[in-house]
């Protein structure tokens, strides 16, 4: 079987980032965000991505770095190599590859006492 | 009325804020419905799972709006009203599709005033152009193929410019708070903290959407998984109409695109026509009591139907669908019609006058919904609803263009209402929020081996396969047994603790959400015992007179509740 081997940067602020590669079946067409939705339903649900139109490029959620270059991850093709995710380098991290993108005046208040600790 | 902005507070652990109108969902509906509260005085929060103006169907829908504006003809909103009781089978609450299409017209004219940019003709009159189902051309769009992005960047930059309206992202709404059946606000999860947050609200509007979400394919966002309707029924409002999920006959099917939207065939047939085939290449359209030699003219509940059929009958194209051709259509043509589309096709490696695409029936709106009155109250003190989330306007069928009238007029009308409502101040019991707060933050032990992802897509598989356009009554009562193993899979509480941009607990409570809701589909389905419009039952075939009647479902003590009512006529 032809797989991709996404490496990608996981944790949240404040933990020290580790990088974690999944095998992932690749299919000619497929899209990186097709790689990451599969690795969840498949492999760690817990992998934070943003996208919501899965496919339409219309929502512009599912931004982060391919090899160090911005994307989208739903219109980036996997590709039968070693590809690395990391998230947005100049937007607050939220966890994994998830990142604040929201304008300040669209995010929720900052909680009053901090989140627990995983 | 509070004198201040709707401002956090502590209280515990979980934030707290207050406002007049709640609003929540950031897509048509919800925005205009914030924008119109605040016109009418009132401090008005529009929250949103995802981000403003992005999350849902209207940033995706591509095509066109339906309004009686009579710029390219004459018109009236009476002869927009008559299609859409006619396409609606006999179902439609003929005063919500009254509302639709009479205050459509001055929805869509405020659009152009925020410069939406409707298409035009030279002359400055705005085009509007012909849509199956309707008498005459009345589809005002915004080219080439924006119409939705457009509609959803001018309301969110007039949300931005209207005193009295605040936006914020990120918010999932678990539950409603309901105290002596008066709704007073919800509970969130802020989906970038991972915290629970309350809200207390003078009213509060649902305006999430549909539940396309629910089938494997479909054509809307990660965001529909009929989550408004499934907070309006715990809380004890009424649904309407479930049954009937529109599918979109001609969705793409294969070769595997990027960033296309797979409704994007639509325009196409409209402009250009191109021949519908099957396996083995011939037209088929004809055999199911319809002609398609390059026109298009074929219904989608007739389309989704003979496609369905040449499938099961062993014909259908290799990805299990049909053939779509344009190879008869020259180079020139496609380019004139559709510019830069044809080029993201070559990036995709399509070049339609050398193939053909395959295509498939696909899950693209719902006609059910809230059930509310012309106010868009629920029925429940501080409820409201608005958008695709009610249900009635459309009957068992919904007119090509009347979705995004509906978000925006029905939008307008719930804010409107919505802030007369909050006139009588916020009333907020802490108790009754308790138990949501709790589910929200709740660490359940860890469940090695179960995965939310995966629940999700089994629901989604066992609706495609025994609840999609065509029922029979032994498939429904498969498709309830095996969603039921699968809710006692779901267990009583979100495996924890709560992370950052949880998807996995935002999928428990998608799921919690979506099994409901997919009860309710299937019970209203199995109860209809008869063909219309989009419920089509195989061990049923034809319209029954005797069921031109609308189901209504409610919660009741925990079993939902399936009654007749008959459905509201008024006279013209
Ligand atoms: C691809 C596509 C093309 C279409 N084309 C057309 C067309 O050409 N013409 C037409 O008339 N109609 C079209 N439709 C239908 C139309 O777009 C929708 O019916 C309409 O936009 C619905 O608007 P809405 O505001 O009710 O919901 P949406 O725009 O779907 O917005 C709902 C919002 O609620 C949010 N939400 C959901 N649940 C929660 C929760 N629990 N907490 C917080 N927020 C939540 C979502 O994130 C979303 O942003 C199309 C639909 C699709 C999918
Ligand atoms: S998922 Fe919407 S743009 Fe990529």
């Amino acid at each position: 079987m032809s797989v991709a081997l996404l490496d990608i940067r996981r944790g949240g602020p404040g933990e020290a980032p580790r990088r974690q590669r999944y095998e992932v079946p690749f299919e000619p067409g497929r899209s990186v965000l097709d790689g990451l939705r599969w690795i969840r339903e498949h492999e760690d649900p817990s992998l934070a991505m943003r996208y919501a139109c899965l496919n339409a490029n219309a929502c512009k959620e599912c931004m982060m770095l391919l090899d160090g270059a911005v994307i989208y991850a739903c219109t980036a093709r996997l590709e039968e190599r070693e590809m690395r995710l990391d998230p947005l380098p100049n937007k607050p991290l939220l966890r994994d590859l998830a990142t604040s993108i929201a304008p300040p005046d669209e995010r929720p208040p900052e909680p009053a006492r901090p989140a627990p600790a995983p | 009325m509070t004198e201040a902005m709707p401002g956090v507070r502590g209280q515990g652990a979980a934030g707290h804020i207050e406002t007049d109108v709640l609003v929540i969902g950031a897509g048509g509906a919800g925005l205009y419905a914030a924008i119109e509260a605040a016109r009418s005085g009132a401090r008005a929060l529009v929250i949103d799972r995802s981000l403003i103006g992005r999350g849902g169907a209207t940033v995706m829908a591509q095509m066109t709006v339906a309004a009686a504006i009579g710029t390219e003809q004459p018109d009236d909103w009476r002869d927009h009203w008559r299609d859409t009781l006619a396409a609606g089978r006999g179902l439609c609450d003929a005063r919500l599709a009254r509302l639709l299409c009479e205050d459509g017209v001055e929805v869509i004219r405020e659009m152009d005033r925020w410069k939406v940019g409707w298409a035009r003709h030279a002359d400055g009159r705005i085009r509007q152009a012909f849509a199956p189902g309707h008498d005459r051309p009345r589809c005002v769009y915004v080219d080439f193929l924006s119409t939705g992005p457009a509609v959803s960047r001018t309301l969110r930059t007039q949300a931005q410019r209207q005193e009295g309206v605040q936006r914020m992202g990120e918010m999932l709404v678990t539950d409603l708070v309901v105290s002596d059946g008066a709704v007073q606000g919800v509970v969130a999860l802020d989906l970038a903290h991972g915290v629970p947050v309350t809200i207390a609200a003078g009213a509060t509007i649902i305006a999430t959407g549909g539940l396309t979400r629910l089938y494997r394919r479909n054509s809307a966002s990660a965001n529909m998984a009929g989550d408004g309707y499934a907070l309006a029924l715990r809380a004890g409002a009424a649904l309407i109409d479930m049954e009937f999920v529109q599918f979109f006959p001609i969705g793409h099917l294969a070769p595997r695109m990027v960033g296309m939207d797979p409704i994007m065939w639509d325009p196409f047939r409209y402009k250009l026509g191109g021949r519908l085939l099957n396996g083995v290449r011939e037209e088929f359209v004809d055999r199911y009591g319809s002609t398609d030699s390059g026109k298009y003219v074929t219904t989608r509940d007739l389309a989704t139907y003979a496609i369905t059929k040449e499938v099961a009958a062993g014909r259908g194209s290799p990805a299990g669908g049909a053939w779509l051709s344009f190879e008869h259509v020259p180079e020139a043509v496609l380019r004139e019609n559709f510019g830069p589309v044809i080029d993201r096709l070559a990036a995709n490696g399509i070049d339609l006058t050398k193939t053909a695409i395959e295509v498939a029936p696909i899950a693209h709106y719902h006609m059910g919904g809230i059930r509310v009155d012309t106010s868009m109250s629920t029925g429940l003190p501080g409820l409201y609803a608005a958008g695709e989330a009610v249900g009635g306007a459309n009957g068992a069928n919904r007119l090509s263009g009347n979705a995004i009238t509906e978000a925006l007029a029905f939008g307008r009308v719930a804010g409107r209402e919505a802030a007369r409502f909050a006139k009588g101040g916020i009333a907020w019991d802490a108790a009754k929020a308790a138990d949501g707060v709790a589910l929200a933050r709740a660490a359940g032990p860890a469940r090695p081996g179960w995965n939310p992802a995966a629940g999700f897509a089994r629901l989604q598989d066992i609706m495609s396969d025994l609840v999609g356009p065509f029922r029979t009554e032994a498939g429904l009562a498969e498709a309830a047994s095996r969603l039921s193993a699968l809710a006692a899979e779901l267990g009583e509480v979100p495996p924890g603790p709560p992370l950052p941009h949880d998807l996995a607990r935002a999928d428990w409570f998608d799921l919690r959400a979506a099994l409901l809701v997919a009860e309710t589909v299937i019970l209203s389905a199995t109860e209809r015992r008869e063909s219309r419009g989009a419920h089509q039952r195989e061990d049923y075939p034809g319209l029954d007179p005797a069921w031109e009647t609308n189901q209504v479902l409610t919660l009741d003590g925990g079993a939902l509740r399936l009654a007749q009512r008959a459905v509201v006529k008024e006279a013209a």
